[in-house]
C-alpha cells in the first residue's frame, strides 16, 4: 500500500494555477522526488501533504489520512524539512531539538538523549550548547534535518534540502539521508538540482508549471528521454547561432543555448573527433554522460536553472 | 558516500524505538497550546535579565516621580485617599498594559514574518489556534511576574493601604490580556512591516496612558474625552485595582461591566486570533 496518494491534486491561488491535477504514489521506503524549477508547484505539493496548504481539487491521503481532515495526525508521523530554515536563532541548537520534539508532546526522558542522538547524526556534538546564529549554513541546514528526525518520522519531506550548501556539505548531506532511507525511512523530496536527484531518487516526477511532464526512475528517465552522451561545445556567443546549421547536420539532435550548443548522440567522443576534423575549432567541448537537466530541456525547451 | 559505493547499509546512528504516532497525535490535539506556550516562554529565556531589569526599574521611575515628585504638588486627597495610593494601582495596570501592548505587537508580526517560530510549529502537530492560545498563556504568565514584582516595589513605596491589594496582581494580568489578545489578532494578519504599530503605540496606548484614568480620575475630564477611558482596557483595569486597593466606592452593576468588558477583550482577541493565525498559516 502506497505511504502517499495523490489524485488529481489541483492548488490555485487566484487565478494562478500552482499544481494542476497531478497524480502520483509514493510506496513506503522509497525515495521519491519532485523535480523542476523554481515556482513549479513543488513546494505547494509539499505543504498540500502535511495538511498546511489546502487543495482546490483532487484526492490525497498520506498513511490512508486526509492531511486536510487529519492534519495533526498525519503531521505526527512526517519529518518536515522546510525549504527555509525556521530554526530559532536565540536558542542553543540542542534546545532547538528539544522545544520542537516538545510539540509532539514527546517527554523530556525521551528528548535528552534523542537530542544528543540527533546532534550526533548531524556531525553537531561539539555545538550542542551553540547558538544557532553562530552556525553555519551547513550546519544549520544538518540540525534542520535532525530536528526533522525527533519524532521518529515514517516520511521525510525535504524541500530543496541542498540548495546553497557547497558541495562538500551537499554530500555529507547526502550520506546521512542515504542511510536513513536504508533505516527504512520514505523519503520525498523536492529539487533542482539534477545530480542531487540522481543521487538520491529511487523515482521522480518532473514537474513544470505545476503538470507532471515526465515519471520514472532517473536512468530510465535518461534512456527514455535523451541519448548516452551529451556533446556540449561553445564557439562565443557570437558564432553560436552561425555553427547551428552545421552542427544540425551532424547528430539527430541539438540544442542552442545562450552560452553552449549541446550535441546528443549516443558516441559522444566519435562526434567530437568529427568536429575537429571539420575544423570547426570550439573555443572549449566536452563530452559527458546525459543527466536529467537534458531530459528535463528535452521535456520542456528551457534549463532547469534559469 | 553515494548510492552507488553503499555496499553494506550502514547506520545513520539514529534509532526507531516505534513511537506511537496515533498517541502522539492525540497528546498534541490535547495539549499542543501548552507545548506552544512552553517555547515561548524558552524563547523569552535569552532576554531574562533586560525583562527583569525593565520590571524593576519600571515601577521605581514611576512611584518616584508620580507618586512621590507629582503627588508632593496635589493638594490634599485624591477620590478620599493620598495621591501616592490614588496613582499606585493606576501607574502598575498601565504598565502591565504598555508590555502586553508591546508584546501584541512587534514579537508576533516578527514570529510569522522574520522568527519563522510559526512555521516552524507548523510544520508540527500543533495547529495554529493553539499557538495563538499558547501565546496568549506564556504572556499572562509573563505579566503576572511583571505586576507581582511591581506590586512588590510599591510595597517599599507604602503605595498599598492592606493586603488586598495584591488583587491588582491578577487584575493587571487580565487587562494586559484584554489589551495583548485583540492586538496579537491584528498583527497575525500583517504582511508587511508599516506604520501600523507606531499608531498603536503612539494612538492607542499612549493616549490610553494619558485618558484613562491613571493620573486623575476619569471623571475630572471633559464628558466628550471620558469614552477613551470606556473603550480602554487600562481603565477598567485600573478601577478594578482602586478597589481592591484602597476600596474606591463603585456601583456593583459597573464592576461588573469592567470584569466582564476585559473578559469579553481576552476571549474575543483569542477567538479572533485563532481565525488569524489559520489563515495566515494554513493557505
Amino acid at each position: 500500500m502506497s505511504v502517499i496518494e495523490a489524485r488529481g491534486l489541483t492548488k490555485k491561488f487566484g487565478d494562478f494555477t500552482a499544481v494542476d491535477a497531478i497524480s502520483f504514489e509514493v510506496a513506503p521506503g522509497e525515495s521519491f522526488g519532485l523535480l523542476g524549477p523554481n515556482g513549479a508547484g513543488k513546494s505547494t505539493t509539499m505543504r498540500m501533504i502535511g495538511g498546511t496548504s489546502l487543495r482546490t481539487d483532487g484526492t490525497l491521503t498520506v498513511l490512508g489520512l486526509d492531511p486536510e481532515t487529519h492534519g495533526p495526525e498525519v503531521r505526527a508521523s512526517l519529518g518536515v524539512v522546510p525549504q527555509q530554515d525556521s530554526l530559532d536563532e536565540e536558542l542553543r541548537a540542542r534546545d532547538n531539538l528539544i522545544v520542537y520534539g516538545r510539540y509532539f508532546g514527546l517527554p523530556m526522558d525521551y528528548l535528552k538523549p534523542k537530542a544528543d542522538e540527533l546532534l550526533e547524526f548531524a556531525q553537531l556534538t561539539e555545538k550542542a550548547n551553540a547558538k544557532v546564529s553562530a552556525l553555519s549554513g551547513g550546519m544549520k541546514r544538518r540540525l534542520t534535518i535532525a530536528r526533522g528526525l525527533v519524532n521518529e518520522p515514517r516520511i521525510l519531506l525535504l524541500d530543496e534540502p541542498t540548495t546553497g550548501l557547497d558541495p562538500q556539505a551537499r554530500h555529507i548531506l547526502w550520506d546521512r539521508l542515504f542511510r536513513l532511507k536504508e533505516q527504512g525511512v520514505t523519503l520525498v523530496l523536492t529539487t533542482h538540482f539534477m545530480d542531487e536527484a540522481e543521487q538520491l531518487c529511487d523515482r521522480l516526477v518532473v514537474i513544470d508549471h505545476g503538470r507532471i511532464v515526465a515519471e520514472g526512475a532517473p536512468q530510465a528517465l535518461i534512456r527514455q528521454y535523451s541519448t548516452r552522451e551529451v556533446v556540449e561545445v561553445r564557439f562565443g556567443s557570437a558564432r553560436n547561432a552561425e555553427m547551428e546549421g552545421v552542427l544540425r547536420e551532424m547528430t539527430d539532435r541539438i540544442e542552442v543555448l545562450p552560452d553552449r550548443i549541446l550535441l546528443y548522440d549516443d558516441a559522444g567522443e566519435a562526434l567530437l573527433d568529427e568536429i575537429n576534423r571539420r575544423g570547426l575549432n570550439p573555443l572549449t567541448s566536452l563530452v559527458r554522460r546525459s543527466s536529467l537537466e537534458d531530459v528535463f530541456l528535452r521535456l520542456t525547451g528551457r534549463s532547469l536553472i534559469d | 558516500m553515494t548510492r552507488q559505493d553503499a555496499v553494506a547499509p550502514v547506520s545513520s546512528g539514529v534509532t526507531f524505538s516505534g513511537l506511537d504516532h496515533v498517541e502522539l497525535a492525540r497528546r498534541t490535539r490535547r495539549w499542543g497550546w501548552l507545548h506552544y506556550s512552553r517555547y515561548r516562554q524558552a524563547a523569552e529565556k535569552p532576554f531574562f535579565w533586560t525583562a527583569f531589569v525593565t520590571a524593576i526599574g519600571n515601577p521605581v521611575l514611576y512611584l518616584v516621580a508620580m507618586g512621590m515628585g507629582l503627588g508632593s504638588l496635589v493638594q490634599g486627597d485624591v477620590d478620599g485617599v493620598s495621591y501616592l495610593w490614588f496613582v499606585a494601582p493606576g501607574l502598575l495596570v498601565a504598565t502591565v498594559v504598555s508590555t502586553g501592548a508591546q508584546f501584541g505587537t512587534w514579537p508576533i508580526f516578527g514570529g510569522f514574518k522574520w522568527m519563522k517560530n510559526y512555521l516552524a510549529a507548523q510544520a508540527t502537530p500543533v495547529e495554529p489556534w493553539q499557538m495563538a492560545v499558547g501565546e496568549g498563556l506564556a504572556i499572562s504568565v509573563r505579566m503576572f511576574v511583571q505586576a507581582f514584582l511591581f506590586w512588590l516595589i510599591g510595597l517599599a513605596f507604602g503605595a498599598w493601604p492592606g493586603a488586598a491589594s495584591l488583587l491588582v496582581v491578577p487584575i493587571a494580568m487580565l487587562a494586559s490580556m484584554a489589551m495583548f489578545t485583540p492586538l496579537m489578532a491584528y498583527s497575525a494578519t500583517l504582511e508587511e512591516e508599516g506604520l501600523q504599530f507606531n499608531f498603536v503605540q503612539r494612538l492607542i496606548v499612549m493616549p490610553m496612558f494619558l485618558f484613562a484614568g491613571t493620573f486623575f480620575p476619569l471623571a475630572s475630564m471633559p464628558a466628550y474625552l471620558q469614552w477613551i477611558g470606556w473603550v480602554s482596557p487600562m481603565w477598567h483595569g485600573t478601577q478594578l485595582a482602586r478597589i481592591v486597593s484602597y476600596g474606591m466606592e463603585n456601583p456593583p452593576w459597573l464592576t461588573v461591566v469592567h470584569v466582564v468588558f476585559l473578559v469579553g477583550c481576552i476571549v474575543g482577541g483569542l477567538l479572533v486570533a485563532a481565525r488569524t493565525f489559520t489563515r495566515r498559516l494554513v493557505r
